[in-house]
């Protein structure tokens, strides 16, 4: 059991809800005095996943786990599921459709921030069945 | 300087203004997740995107304004966002190479 945990539905369609779980989970850090770096790095990590689970995967599940020492991260969706995980992870490489595009998405560099941002990183994945990220951030780095 | 002393300087115009924060240094970018990933605290951010998720950015990344620049338009479901979570917005007719000059001639 951790100190806190948190669940959230991230629906598929919505953009304009994108980003409201990140957003209360960096509300509830902040809360809880959590170091102001972390929660930074938590927010960035969990908000690029929740915008791809909308953008590339029709939504999914938001899990957080507080301890004092460190917050855990599970984003699981249903979508389609990554092919090729290593092109994925690169700066630059995205499918994200025209639509998206204009609203400012598509620069290949959420799950890059992803990496940059968390201190542990697993995507286990499989085509047609979905995605599941875990990330770790520690409360100091 | 504070946000809304160098929004004096330089001529901009509030649309959101929720909290007179520090200003340290400038961000430039249209692309969110470049943004999300190398704006700093308290970074002014230059960008002509003025839409929700431009107000998650400016919230994740805590940026002190979002300043658009050739009057870009703040949709009006943005605007309530900023309301509600806090961020300062400004609008300016200047480019975007023109608003940074500006700054950087206030900040100097
Ligand atoms: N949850 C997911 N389900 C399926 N595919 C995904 C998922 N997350 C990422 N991808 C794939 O990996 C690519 C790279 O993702 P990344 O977040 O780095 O960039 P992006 O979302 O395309 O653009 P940006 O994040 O810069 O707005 C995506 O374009 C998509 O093809
Ligand atoms: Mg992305």
């Amino acid at each position: 059991m951790s100190m806190l945990e948190l669940k959230y539905i991230v629906p598929g369609d919505d953009f304009t809800r994108a980003g409201e779980a990140s957003g209360d989970v960096k509300h509830k850090l902040k809360k809880i005095g959590y170091n102001p770096d972390a929660i930074r790095r938590v927010s960035i990590a969990m908000y690029e996943g929740e915008i791809n689970m909308v953008i590339h995967a029709g939504g999914g599940e938001a899990e957080v786990n507080i301890d004092p020492d460190r917050v855990e991260i599970l984003l699981i969706d249903h979508g389609p599921g990554i092919a090729d995980v290593e092109k994925a992870m690169q700066a630059g490489f995205s499918t994200a459709p025209d639509n998206v595009r204009s609203l400012g998405f598509g620069a290949g560099m959420g799950l890059p921030n992803m990496k940059k941002y968390s201190d542990e990183m697993y995507i286990e994945t499989e085509v047609g069945k979905g995605s599941t990220v875990r990330m770790i951030v520690y409360a100091q780095r | 300087m504070k946000i809304s002393e160098l929004a004096e300087k330089c001529g901009f115009i509030a649309l959101n203004f929720a909290e007179d924060r520090d200003v340290e240094g400038c961000y430039i970018g249209d692309l969110l997740s470049w943004v999300m990933g190398r704006a700093k605290e308290n970074n002014v951010w230059l960008t002509v995107m003025g839409n929700v998720n431009a107000i998650a950015v400016a919230v994740l990344a805590d940026v002190s304004a979002i300043v658009l620049t050739e009057n870009s338009a703040l949709d009006s479901e943005a605007l309530e966002r900023a309301k509600q979570r806090g961020v300062n917005i400004y609008s300016t007719e200047d480019n975007t190479y023109e608003t940074a000059k500006k700054i950087i001639a206030a900040i100097e």
